[in-house]
């Protein structure tokens, strides 16, 4: 057989809209999984139990569920015991915002865990409460040593966009779906988005390498 | 009056009692060592003091004010709000200097004028390098603490520590972790602010110094008191056999 490309390229505005549509959704996830996490994060390290056991509840469940059942759950079933619709966006970003905040909050209570007792300690002494220490003191140094971790995590949501075209969002796959099934041409189509996935994610990835020796030579 | 009244101090890890029962009474201007050996809970009562560890039982009276209030006979509890306030009056210094790494030295400094005073910045700067002034260290103002030598680190931490105006300092064996050449910088330090009749509370194995600096000398064992006494009684005619025994074994440090 022989690669034609010609019907891809004749798409390029449908496939420039999955990219849009990509680049949305992940955006929308990197912000809300990443920061709903730092909370999460801080229950799993606090000692207080009603911020720890709700914390806990959270990781445990939606680590231990599959995304693709959540985005489903929130797009099928939610809209039944809810008064309003949801939309493809909605449900898609929900649960990998929400599984990303369970991954990530892992990220946040180790690097907070791996800052060195004498550090609370020094803010302690000069008078800091337990959120100014952790905010001025533990977490600037933590987060630090996060981000290769961080950085990782940004890169499996990207990956995990494409489960939103199982609630047909448009984004990159479900474009590259589109145009395969009008067209007869999966080989194309689905190379096509390998392709762009792979421009995006290569520099992401050479990054957390780069930041992954930085560390290595500042500790 | 006394500065700080300690009675009935006891501090339990689990099963494992490291200070019973202490009563000390600070006076404004003494200068206290306190020595004793590793494990016989010089660190934990110095922690107490300024509640750095909650004490199990016992009561620390602050200018006259006992902290804390009696919940149950015997057992205190302490408002979080209450606490970050006596950490300011009271100063401490580490082994490890526990400087923050990601800020400079006069960063450092200026941290707690900063988040806990809320202090402007143009104002806790200003402060902030007059106290590396005091400390010898002008000079290494932007200076991050990854490029300071020991000696230097720790006396970043003891003007960070005064920064904050506190009536009494926790020095907790504050060169112990400097190499033999930077010990006498810091104590240069030290010795600087006793002549400027600071309080303080010192752990310390420099047997020499505590002998020249202090005004009183404690020796703790098995978390109690077991000796306590002017420099020349505790150091040149201890009653106590333990106090001979711990120091003939520190022989090295002559006075
Ligand atoms: N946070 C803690 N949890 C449990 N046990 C502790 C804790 N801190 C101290 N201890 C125990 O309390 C006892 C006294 O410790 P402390 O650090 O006060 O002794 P120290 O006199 O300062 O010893 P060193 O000279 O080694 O510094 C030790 O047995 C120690 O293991
Ligand atoms: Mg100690």
């Amino acid at each position: 057989m022989k690669w034609d490309f010609t019907s891809v390229f004749a798409n390029t505005d449908a496939l420039l809209a999955g990219a849009a549509g990509t680049l949305r959704i992940f955006a929308i996830c990197l912000v809300l999984g990443l920061s709903l996490g730092l909370v999460v994060g801080l229950g799993r390290y606090a000692r207080t139990w009603w911020f720890y056991l709700p914390a806990t509840a959270f990781v445990e469940f939606f680590r231990n569920t599959p995304v693709l059942v959540q985005i489903l759950w929130f797009y099928f079933a939610l809209p039944m015991l809810l008064p309003f619709e949801i939309s493809p966006l909605m449900a898609a970003s929900l649960g990998i915002s929400l599984n990303s905040a369970a991954f990530s909050a892992e990220i946040y209570r180790a690097g907070i865990q791996s800052i060195d007792r004498g550090q609370w300690d020094g803010a302690r002494a000069l008078g800091m409460r337990w959120a100014q220490a952790m905010r001025r003191i533990v977490l600037p140094q933590a987060i630090k040593r996060m981000l290769p971790a961080l950085t990782n995590r940004a890169i499996e949501i990207f990956k995990m966009t494409t489960l939103a075209s199982a609630v047909a969002y448009v984004e990159l796959l479900q474009q590259g779906k589109l145009i395969a099934s009008l067209n007869y041409n999966p080989i194309e189509a689905y190379t096509a988005v390998a392709v762009i996935f792979l421009v995006f994610l290569w520099p992401l990835v050479q990054f957390t390498y780069v930041l992954e020796r930085r560390l290595k030579r500042d500790e | 009056m006394s500065l700080l009244r300690v009675t009935g101090l006891t501090k339990r890890f689990g099963t494992n009692e490291v200070l019973r029962s202490i009563d000390l009474e600070v006076r404004q201007g003494e200068r206290i060592a306190i020595l004793g050996a590793s494990g016989s809970g010089k660190s934990s009562l110095l922690r107490c003091l300024n509640f750095m560890e909650l004490p199990t039982a016992g009561v620390i009276e602050l200018d006259g004010q006992p902290l804390g209030r009696e919940r149950r006979p015997g057992e205190r509890i302490y408002r979080e709000s209450e606490l970050t306030q006596v950490r300011q009056r009271i100063g401490m210094v580490f082994q490890q200097f526990n400087l923050f790494p990601h800020m400079t030295a006069v960063g450092n400094v200026m941290e707690g004028l900063r988040t806990v005073r809320r202090m402007p910045k143009p104002a806790a700067r200003i402060r902030a390098e007059a106290e590396l002034k005091r400390v010898g260290l002008g000079d290494k103002a932007d200076a991050y603490p990854a490029h300071l030598s020991g000696g230097q680190k720790q006396r970043v931490a003891i003007a960070r520590a005064l920064a904050m105006d506190p009536e009494m300092l926790l020095f907790d064996e504050p060169t112990s972790a400097l190499d033999p050449e930077l010990v006498g910088e810091v104590l240069g330090v030290i010795r600087n602010l006793a002549d400027e009749g600071r309080t303080m509370l010192l752990v310390t194995h420099e047997l020499g110094f505590a002998y020249h600096v202090a005004t009183r000398v404690i020796f703790l064992a098995d978390g109690t008191i077991h000796e306590s006494g002017t420099p020349d009684e505790v150091l040149k005619n201890p009653r106590q056999e333990r106090t001979r025994a711990f120091l003939a074994s520190h022989k090295q440090y002559s006075l």
